[in-house]
């Protein structure tokens, strides 16, 4: 029955982008677009999210462990490097081009428009091209750790 | 500012941040979308029941509310297949690379106060406006 929670997450998290209309790309563009007509709405629904979260992140901080789970599964790394400087810059960049980030993209996937299903295919292939290129570099890595191990 | 609408982003907020939390202190698992999509995209075996139980809820959502009579418009996207595909693959790509998206760094991380996230947030923030600015303004698009 503990799959009930992360479902009921989803649906909660899916009514919050329709109800404050961040599914829909022109509100979403409305907010980037500082020199236009400026609409500040995606400002409020992070400060609204945030004056959740902060306290509600708090109260998980006190607990040893989740309802439904062994453990938390909490980031690892703390520090700012190059690659999340650039992903995130790039990110933003595809973001502001179309004014879809994953939530939104995934959940409009129930219009069936196609658009939307070229959009979520193409970022799925993104992901995979990111995991694909870390998983050859690490490859090579071992290899040439290897290689010089024995010519040592 | 006549598109401003604070009041429904404002309960609309609070119900994202309200799902993040009720994530955590369920699964323990960061509402990140990028990162809870990005994980079932490999064929490794393990750990896929609550992603994909988070993703049907969010794409159950406007499916029951057009039930109750609040149908989703479908979205307005560019007519430029180049460009719908060339966005899917920088946000596929830098999201992964960057470790997160709106939710993971914008909402949870900058709530835990992580200094990656907050970081992350600041810098889509401002490559997409100039985006905006770059393609609505300058181009004319």
């Amino acid at each position: 029955m503990w799959i009930i929670a992360p479902l009921l997450c989803g649906l909660v998290f899916g009514a919050g982008l329709l109800i404050s209309g961040m599914v829909q790309p022109t509100k979403v563009l409305g907010f980037l677009d500082i020199f236009g007509t400026w609409d500040p709405s995606l400002l409020v629904v992070m400060a609204a999210a945030l004056a959740v979260s902060v306290p509600g992140f708090r109260l998980a901080d006190r607990g040893t462990r989740p309802w439904f789970a062994g453990q938390y599964f909490r980031p690892g790394k703390s520090g700012i490097d190059a690659p999340l400087v650039t992903g995130a810059a790039m990110f933003g960049v595809g973001w502001g081009l179309v004014g879809l980030c994953p939530g939104p993209a995934l959940e409009s996937l129930a219009t069936l428009s196609p658009g939307i299903i070229v959009f979520v295919v193409a970022m799925a292939a993104g992901m995979m091209a990111h995991d694909g290129w870390q998983q050859s570099r690490l490859t090579s890595q071992r290899d040439r750790e290897f290689a010089s191990a024995t010519d040592g | 500012m006549e598109n401003f609408t604070p009041v429904s982003a404002a309960i609309g907020g609070a119900l994202i941040g309200l799902s993040a939390v009720l994530l955590m202190l369920s699964t323990g698992r960061i509402a990140g979308i990028s990162g809870i999509f990005s994980g079932l995209l490999n064929l490794r075996g393990e750990d896929k029941g609550w992603r994909i139980a988070f993703l049907a809820g969010l794409i159950l959502a406007p499916v029951i509310a057009g039930l109750v009579g609040y149908g989703m418009a479908t979205p307005a996207l560019p007519a430029n297949w180049i460009v719908i595909i060339g966005a899917g693959l920088l946000v596929g790509f830098g999201t992964r690379l960057g470790g997160g998206c709106t939710s993971g760094h914008g909402i949870c991380g900058v709530a835990r106060l992580s200094p990656r996230s907050v970081a992350a947030t600041a810098i889509f923030m401002v490559t997409a406006i100039v985006t905006v600015a770059v393609t609505h303004h300058v181009l004319g698009g």
